[in-house]
């Protein structure tokens, strides 16, 4: 089958890795990006970090200079409506994209809980654009709520006293980061939020919100009114899948692909959006929303389609970090496991590493300020190193 | 081929370690120290992908 068309649906971190895997394996064909953002291709993680602490902060990726280098034609602001698998075309409210191969690398959309209250002043943080918003009302020295104590949240929060503002975390569970790390390390970050002069208000919903047109005040499940001028919305994202309801193309929380990262012949999906089985965990599906994932995720899918007889299945160790005031927490492998062992340092000396543990093997590993430990254990990992082993190594490191 | 490392992006990350841990390593102050700034040409695959993995886009094979 031809291979001269080659359509990226997708114009972030794994749509622009595909693009450009694409030529680096010297595909010659037309290689299309669609993008629904406007503008150039640009990084997230700094939106909750630096762009907020910094000025001129420039997140782009690649300027249209580097881009025509390559010759990939980006059409941004251009949303796909509707993919027709068997016409191999993805439709947009720009037109129609024929394609020989395609790869879906669509991502995320910050939700938005129903608070009632329509007011000014509340934001999700995903886009540059909600960056700027954020970072305006930072410099104008706005009290801030953020509403979920997840990465994002802490990040935003983080960053807000760095700028010396009042920020305040309300998280509707007990435990903050219990997907993510498990409830007894969730617990052990806590503490770096109420020692940085952030409060953190756990168990504890948004009831409502209220203002002349825009945010002043934030009504509590507890019974406190918050005197607030800005709302972060730190509560998690959706798949951008809404496009391909009709597609036929199976979608459960993201796009279910093969462990090749493949969804259907010559179509592939990367990044956020993918939900893909992980043989390195015994192939349960998982959609991760970490930086490593949309590259690693982008350049094979791209190497799949382009050189088939090199297929191998995807099984990486996901990685992913967060920068919460001057510490730095860093994870490799799953935390769905039966157990968790701090087994290096502790919360109180603000450094430690932590191995969790399913069956007799080590799965994941959690280190907070040890960058140069992370990186071992996430080797353990790798190996499916068995537990008592993992430990022995990592004990006392 | 010769690694260069732009510094003012490196902030340890240590995607690089876990692709090629012969060739960079970090500390324990989080900085990356190249072991190998004139790696063996068998190596290009690896370091290639390590320069296409690391967050910041902090390295890069200077010819």
């Amino acid at each position: 089958m031809s291979k001269h068309r080659l359509v990226v649906v997708g114009g972030s971190l794994a749509g622009l890795r595909a693009a450009e895997t694409a030529r680096k394996l010297g595909f010659a064909g037309q290689v299309t990006m669609i993008s629904a953002e406007p503008g150039l291709p640009y990084d997230r993680p700094p939106l909750s970090k630096a762009y907020l602490t910094a000025g001129g902060v420039d997140v782009t990726f690649r300027d249209r200079d580097a881009l025509r280098g390559l010759e990939i034609d980006l059409r941004a602001g251009v949303r796909a409506t509707s993919l027709d698998v068997a016409a191999r075309t993805v439709f947009t409210d720009h037109g129609a994209f024929p394609y020989d191969g395609l790869v879906i690398a669509t991502g995320v959309s910050a939700r938005r809980p129903p608070i009632p209250g329509d007011l000014e002043g509340v934001h999700t943080l995903r886009t540059e654009a909600d960056a700027r918003a954020i970072r305006t009302a930072f410099d104008a020295g706005a009290r801030v709520l953020v509403v979920g104590a997840g990465f994002i949240g802490s990040e935003v929060a983080s960053s807000a006293r760095a700028r010396g503002l009042e920020v305040t975390i309300v998280e509707h569970l007990g435990t903050p980061l219990v997907r993510s790390v498990g409830s007894d390390i969730g617990a052990a970050l806590s503490s770096l939020h109420t020692g940085h002069g952030t409060g953190l208000r756990l168990g504890t919903k948004v009831v409502s919100l209220e203002g002349k047109g825009k945010v002043e005040r934030a009504r509590l499940s507890d019974g406190t009114v918050l005197d607030v001028d800005l709302v972060v919305l730190g509560v998690g994202a959706s798949p951008n899948t809404r496009w391909l309801t009709s597609s036929g193309l199976k979608l459960d929380d993201g796009v279910v692909c093969d462990e090749y990262l493949r969804v259907a012949p010559g179509i592939y999906a990367a990044g956020d959006v993918a939900r893909w089985p992980n043989g390195l965990f015994g192939g349960a599906p998982m959609r991760l929303e970490h930086w490593t994932n949309a590259t690693e995720q982008a350049t094979a899918a791209v190497r799949h389609w382009l050189r088939p007889e090199t297929v191998q299945p995807h099984e990486p160790v996901p990685y992913f970090w967060s920068d919460w005031y001057d510490s730095r927490i860093q994870f490799a492998g799953s935390p769905a496991g039966d157990q968790v062992r701090m087994v290096s340092g502790s919360p109180e000396e603000g450094r430690f590493a932590a191995l969790y543990r399913r069956g007799d093997r080590v799965i994941g590993a959690l280190t907070l300020n040890r960058p140069s430990l992370i990186m071992k254990l996430r080797m353990l990992v790798a190996r499916r190193t068995n537990w008592a082993d993992a430990v022995r190594f990592a004990t006392g490191r | 081929m010769r690694l260069e490392v732009d510094y003012t992006r490196c902030t340890g990350l240590g995607v690089c370690e876990a692709i090629a841990p012969d060739v960079f390593t970090i500390a324990d102050d989080g900085t990356m120290r190249i072991v190998e700034s004139c790696p063996a040409d068998r190596l290009r695959s690896m370091l290639e992908e390590a320069v296409s993995g690391c967050p910041t886009e902090a390295i890069s094979i200077v010819e």
